[in-house]
């Protein structure tokens, strides 16, 4: 252990402490200080992610091992609480903390209007967030892993009812956690799969003995896993929780999307490869998973007119495009757009933000239009936003988009055709959103007209920096066909996650350069027609018929799931509590007691105080014992 | 000396006849002192039949050996019967005087108020 990395404890450590002083002393404390308190400590924890980054980055680093103590020790089982120090862990801290800090002082204006203790309780939740999530990602075994991976449910939980007097956010909160929680019992009996399999739960124990195993272990396994990342990274069919997340205040939508909640899954298949590249049918089958879900969420991210909902399908079709990455084995283009979705869909997300902050709350982009020259900053941040997701060049989100599309074409036309689809359908539906919002006529009361601002210091400059970071971010993984060897993501990741082998023979640099054009002419195109739409100031909002009616209702999946999963469950429990529990289980119980008070009332009689009829009866049975032994005996 | 020796068959017959006397006595009867009194003659039809049993004991052990004491243990029993006996009396009698001085009766078919 040198000098860095006998720090590392702090650096979850610190949110934990911050969630500790907001939640004891949320009375207390004035409102400037819970939110400094909470935005120190994880700007702290952000400064030693980039010096454990800087120590990592080092030539000749190699993974550590960080032991802390014994969980858990019982038999043949061994548990310890212990860290990983690699580059794949250290991305993520960089993600984690770097974003989170910047949502931390967003907050900070954002949630001014709160009263004091509810202020330090929104911070003692964030804090706590980030330390789940930093606990997720450092874990050297599943198990800690798993630790982080409820903790994060929970803050979710915590975070979307933050506003708890409404039930429907209640509803949304609880509906979050139980989606949650069917994903969780995947991860949980992965674990315990993995226990008997391996006989532990440590990355280096499992990775160096699973090639030993049979295909059909790792293929259980990791299908389980993935059903664990599947509703923590909402996938179909377990993402309908996320939409509904928009309960929670902004910023919060913004953590959950950029930096701590769904890029979980990701990870967890990241960190798991090894396992994964084993198992064909598993890739498969997230390949396939993440392809529909991209398309599905795109789909009904069209047809949405409330800012955030547009967002959080963009959110869920970007994760599809992450997880046909990992499918495909590309787990470096899943990684790198997990960061660059972190840039923009946290720039985006803070952008809507201060769109609702400054529309008092309205988020119904049919009631925007003309924001441009009210809100300049948040504006321009929310263009660079919308061209960094659609993958206009040279923003970040070109770079990973590409490197997926390009992992896609390797493996089959169809994935990639439908790929582009997809990436095609974000383009328009974010240029949508954004030409709604900001250009042609204002359609709101004239009241939010007057009062139309900017958003102050604090909350404008996380925005500047993110933008910054959606411009820029992508540069860090620039393909081969533009400068060689310039992937620099790519071999920081490599000790931990594998380059990306193609299948195919590598198609020349010419063919690739020009596919890569036309998507991004396609692209541009989309961009136009969204403009030809909806830039107009007199843009007509019908109600949508047909088939855009199925997607304005989202394919009616939460309908679906009403229907054939909630309603015969409810049925079920009704019918146990009802007939089950109010006849069987408490009709026998209360038989027990009715009949021994019966029995009672009969034996009673016999008691009739008469001695002589007791004696009567003790003389009658000495005699019949009498004659017994006299006669009936063997 | 040369008394006849009479066959402990009678002495047990005697004794049955004195306990079966003492049972109906007390199923039968109602007051409380006749049952008190069954009750003491089926203690005592016991004795008779304990002091029979040890003589006979004691007479067939005599006469291989003059000097045993062998039998002679129940009829101490005997005493001890009669001590206990002689207790329970007291005892008795005095629960029944002060029946009959609450309810001036010694009938037990009136006792039946525990039934309650």
């Amino acid at each position: 252990m040198n000098d860095m990395t006998q720090y590392v404890f702090l650096i979850p450590l610190l949110p934990l402490i911050g969630f500790l002083i907001n939640g004891l002393f949320r009375n207390y404390l004035t409102k400037s200080i819970s939110g400094w308190v909470g935005t120190g400590f994880m700007l702290c924890s952000f400064v030693l992610s980039v010096m454990l980054f800087q120590h990592v980055n080092q030539p000749g680093f190699q993974p550590e091992v960080i032991f802390y103590f014994d969980f858990i020790r019982a038999g043949g089982l061994y548990i310890p609480f212990s860290f990983l120090v690699d580059q794949l862990s250290v991305l993520f801290l960089l993600i984690i903390t770097g974003i989170g800090t910047l949502i931390h002082l967003y907050s900070t204006a954002y949630m001014h209007e709160e009263a004091k203790d509810h202020f330090a309780r929104y911070f003692a939740y964030l804090n706590l967030f980030v330390f789940s999530m930093l606990l997720l990602v450092l874990g050297a075994n599943y198990v800690i892993m798993f630790i982080g991976w409820e903790g994060v449910g929970l803050c979710s939980y915590l975070l979307i009812g933050f506003w708890f007097g409404n039930p429907e956010y209640n509803k949304a909160a609880k509906k979050a956690f139980v989606m949650n929680r069917i994903g969780d019992l995947g991860f949980l009996l992965a674990i315990f799969w993995m226990i008997t399999q391996f006989d532990s739960v440590r990355y280096l124990d499992v990775f160096s003995k699973a090639p030993a195993a049979p295909v059909a272990v790792l293929t259980g396994i990791t299908l389980l896993l993935f059903v664990g990342a599947m509703g923590k990274s909402a996938q179909i069919p377990l993402y309908t929780w996320l939409p509904d997340a928009m309960a929670g205040p902004t910023p919060v939508s913004a953590l959950i999307h950029a930096a701590t909640m769904v890029t979980a899954g990701i990870y967890m298949i990241a960190r798991s490869n090894i396992l994964y590249s084993l198992a064909p049918v598993t890739e498969n089958t997230v390949a396939v998973i993440g392809l529909a879900t991209a398309l599905l969420a795109a789909t009904i991210a069209l047809k949405q007119n409330d800012i955030k909902k547009v967002l959080a399908y963009s959110t869920v079709s970007q994760l599809g495009l992450m997880f046909l990455a990992l499918g495909v084995g590309a787990y470096t283009a899943g990684v790198f757009h997990v960061m660059t979705h972190a840039f923009f869909k946290a720039l985006l997300f803070l952008a809507a933000g201060s769109v609702i902050h400054a529309m008092h709350h309205e988020q119904d982009i049919t009631k925007m239009g003309g924001l441009r020259k009210k809100l300049p900053l948040t504006h321009l941040s929310f263009l660079i936003g919308c061209l960094a997701i659609a993958g206009i060049p040279p923003f970040s989100g070109f770079f990973s988009k590409d490197e997926i599309l390009a992992a896609a074409h390797d493996r089959s036309p169809i994935l990639y055709g439908l790929s582009i689809v997809a990436s095609l359908m974000t383009a328009f539906y974010m240029f949508r959103l954004y030409f709604l919002t900001f250009s042609g006529a204002f359609r709101g009361t004239e009241k939010q007209h007057s009062h139309l601002h900017e958003s102050p210091a604090a909350m404008t400059i996380p925005l500047m920096l993110l933008a910054a970071l959606s411009i820029a971010g992508g540069w860090i993984g620039i393909p081969e066909v533009f400068a060689h060897d310039a992937h620099w993501l790519a071999s920081f990741l490599e000790p931990v996650v594998p380059i990306f082998k193609p299948h195919h023979q590598a198609i020349s640099h010419q063919m690739e350069l020009m596919l890569m054009g036309g998507i991004v002419v396609l692209i541009i195109g989309m961009i136009f027609w969204a403009y030809r739409l909806f830039a107009k100031s007199d843009v007509s909002f019908s109600e949508p018929d047909g088939i855009s009616k199925w997607m304005a209702d989202k394919w009616y999946v939460d309908e679906i799931y009403d229907a054939i999963i909630v309603k015969p469950l409810n049925a079920i429990s009704s019918w146990l509590s009802k007939i089950m529990e109010a006849r069987w289980i408490d009709g026998a119980v209360n038989g027990v007691g009715k009949f021994v008070l019966f029995g009672g009332r009969q034996i009673r009689l016999l008691q009739s105080g008469q001695v002589g009829s007791y004696i009567l009866v003790m003389v009658i049975s000495i005699l019949a014992f009498l004659l017994y032994q006299l006669f009936w005996k063997p | 000396m040369n008394m006849p020796i009479i066959p402990v068959n009678y002495y047990i017959f005697l004794s049955a006849a004195l306990f079966a006397i003492g049972v109906v006595g007390v199923l039968t009867r109602r007051n409380a002192i006749i049952i008190f009194m069954c009750i003491e003659l089926m203690l005592n039809s016991v004795n008779v039949l304990l002091v029979a049993f040890s003589k006979m004991h004691h007479v067939a052990a005599f006469a291989l050996d003059r000097t045993t004491a062998v039998g002679t243990e129940a009829q101490l029993f005997v005493f001890f019967i009669m001590v206990v006996a002689a207790a329970e009396v007291t005892v008795g009698l005095a629960i029944i005087v002060m029946l009959y001085r609450n309810i001036h009766s010694v009938d037990i078919n009136f006792l039946n108020r525990l039934k309650h």
